[in-house]
């Protein structure tokens, strides 16, 4: 893998691994904090050099569409947009999740509800977990803390999605989104060629050859007991990922009396927090999800199995804390911290937090 | 080592490309960075602010609210930015639109006046080399070797020509900066 250094922010990062990971269109609109991502599309012309389409849709209801009809012929289609936009996309992610059409979709989180704040928050943690749109569906979701898993995670999503033939959502938030950092970028991935296609989406809309029957991509099932086959399928989809793709980093545990669990750029906030508090003689580990979906769940329940307490950490009024409990089965304290509405904690304010909710 | 500067003022000084010159610099020299800027309505209010963090280490948290320099264009800046600076550390300021001066006695305070000295130079644009000049003569955490190469990679290639203008309002910047006593 070659690799160049440059100095990129996250949004741009987003849409310069688009097009290196032989993305073959994107469908946007857009929305601050998140504009970045189809400004560099345009700015870039990759139509002109990869052959990848990059269309301003007229909504991000026509966008999240036009991703579920380029998505259902084997392409690698992807949409980014921000909270407001992304709820305005939830009935086309749950129609994709009951197709199973392998898509990429970025949410760059601002603070809600409603139209909110354009500043960083992580509120949308039950929209992209729990649901967001109808029915029994998870998106296979990353959650990255830095620019450069900004850009690692648009390779990481493809494989994902076509492997499981399940939507990947990258979530992230202004604050990772507005950021600069060194980058190391990769070389091209040239787009799938037709036959490539064909090979790895085999049940897609691209024709069909006398071989075999139609490939039909539908999320409509009127035979309840079939829906109910399929829908075990699904779960069984599910499991596996829970199983197999779980992604987390774990700094400082294997000593640590108390864990700070965090994602994103919080888990960033957390960090330093953490330093400050070793700096004190406190014993302080960073647990960082990389997946919040499959959530790894196993290994907090062995992490609280070791511990005095844990402080989740969230731009949000609390939300990913539920499943840190459910995980530790309330084995020991399990608190909340968090600013929100576009608020981002200081360091200061988390190790505060910490000291008062969980050391005592 | 970690250097967490702030640096604030009015948009259109060159505060957010101050910082990404700065920034590039660091990478070009292999050190670890980071370039968080203020946006959205605030941006759009006049003021606009960008902490920066060069450090040998991998960097925890981009944002960050106790600065070893705040950099500061402008009162409002002063106001907002003088507290958080950590004890011992470093204020620079442009005396240009300053009515109150700062007053802490635990911190370095220098002052630049590079607003004056780029009209007398001709080139006002270059406003912010010249701050940026009087910051890395007090804290030569970047070579100049690799400012040049920041430079490069910051400036589109079309201005690449004013590379040279903005190096030696670096230069001048590192001459004109001066110590201030607070009494």
């Amino acid at each position: 893998m070659a690799k160049e250094l440059q100095l990129m922010k996250g949004n741009e990062a987003i849409a310069r691994a688009m097009i290196a990971s032989g993305c073959d269109g994107y469908f946007g609109y857009p929305i601050t904090p998140q504009s970045e991502v189809m400004e560099t599309l345009m700015a870039e012309k990759p139509w002109e050099t990869t052959g990848m389409t990059v269309l301003q849709a007229e909504s991000e209801m026509a966008s999240i569409n036009m991703v579920y009809g380029g998505a259902a012929t084997g392409k690698k289609v992807a949409t980014s947009s921000s909270s407001p936009g992304i709820s305005l996309m939830q009935e086309g992610l749950t129609y994709l999740a009951g197709a199973e059409i392998p898509c990429l979709i970025v949410n760059v989180m601002r603070g809600g509800p409603g139209l909110g704040t354009i500043q960083p928050s992580q509120s949308d943690y039950f929209q992209s977990v729990k649901g967001g749109g109808h029915g029994d569906y998870q998106l296979y979701t990353l959650a990255p803390a830095s620019v450069q898993e900004m850009y690692d995670f648009v390779f990481d999503a493809w494989d994902i999605a076509f492997k499981y033939r399940n939507p990947v959502l990258i979530l992230s938030d202004g604050a990772i989104g507005q950021c600069m950092e060194k980058l190391y970028t990769r070389d091209f991935t040239p787009r799938w060629t037709e036959e490539e296609r064909r090979k790895n989406a085999p049940w897609g809309t691209w024709g069909k050859p006398a071989t075999r029957g139609h490939n039909i991509i539908t999320s409509l099932e009127l035979d309840s007991a079939k829906q109910e086959i399929f829908n075990h399928k699904l779960q069984a989809k599910y499991a596996e990922m829970k199983e197999k793709e779980v992604r987390y980093e774990m700094l400082n545990c294997e000593d640590a009396d108390y864990i700070i669990v965090a994602y994103g750029s919080s888990s960033r906030i957390a960090m330093k927090a953490m330093q400050m508090a070793r700096e004190k003689g406190i014993k302080v580990g960073l647990f960082r999800l990389i997946t919040l979906f499959p959530f790894p769940t196993k290994q907090l329940n062995e992490l609280s199995k070791k511990v005095k307490g844990m402080l989740c950490v969230e731009m949000s009024a609390g939300q990913m804390i539920e499943d840190v409990r459910i995980a530790t089965e309330c084995n020991i304290p399990v608190e909340h911290f968090g600013r929100f509405g576009g608020i981002i904690p200081t360091p200061g304010e988390v190790l505060e937090a910490l000291e008062n909710k969980i050391v005592k | 080592m970690t250097e967490e500067i702030i640096i604030a003022g009015f948009g259109g000084q060159g505060v957010l490309s101050m910082g990404k010159i700065l920034a590039y610099s660091g990478v070009m020299q292999d050190k670890e960075v980071s370039w968080m800027p203020s946006y959205g309505p605030e941006m759009r209010g006049g003021t606009a602010n960008v902490s920066v963090i060069i450090s040998d280490e991998r960097i925890s948290s981009p944002i960050i609210n106790q600065f070893d320099t705040a950099i500061i264009l402008n009162q409002q800046s002063l106001d907002k930015f003088e507290k958080s600076v950590k004890p011992g550390g470093l204020l620079i300021y442009d005396p240009n639109g300053i009515t109150h001066e700062p007053t802490r006695k635990d911190i370095n305070i220098y002052k630049i006046a590079a607003t004056a000295k780029a009209q007398e130079m001709g080139i006002s644009k270059v406003f912010n080399m010249v701050v940026l000049g009087g910051f890395l003569k007090l804290k030569p955490i970047v070579a100049p070797e690799f400012i040049h190469k920041g430079l490069e990679k910051s400036l589109p290639a079309r201005h690449h020509n004013l590379i040279p203008q903005n190096e030696d309002a670096i230069e001048v910047g590192k001459g004109l900066i001066e110590a201030v006593q607070v009494l």
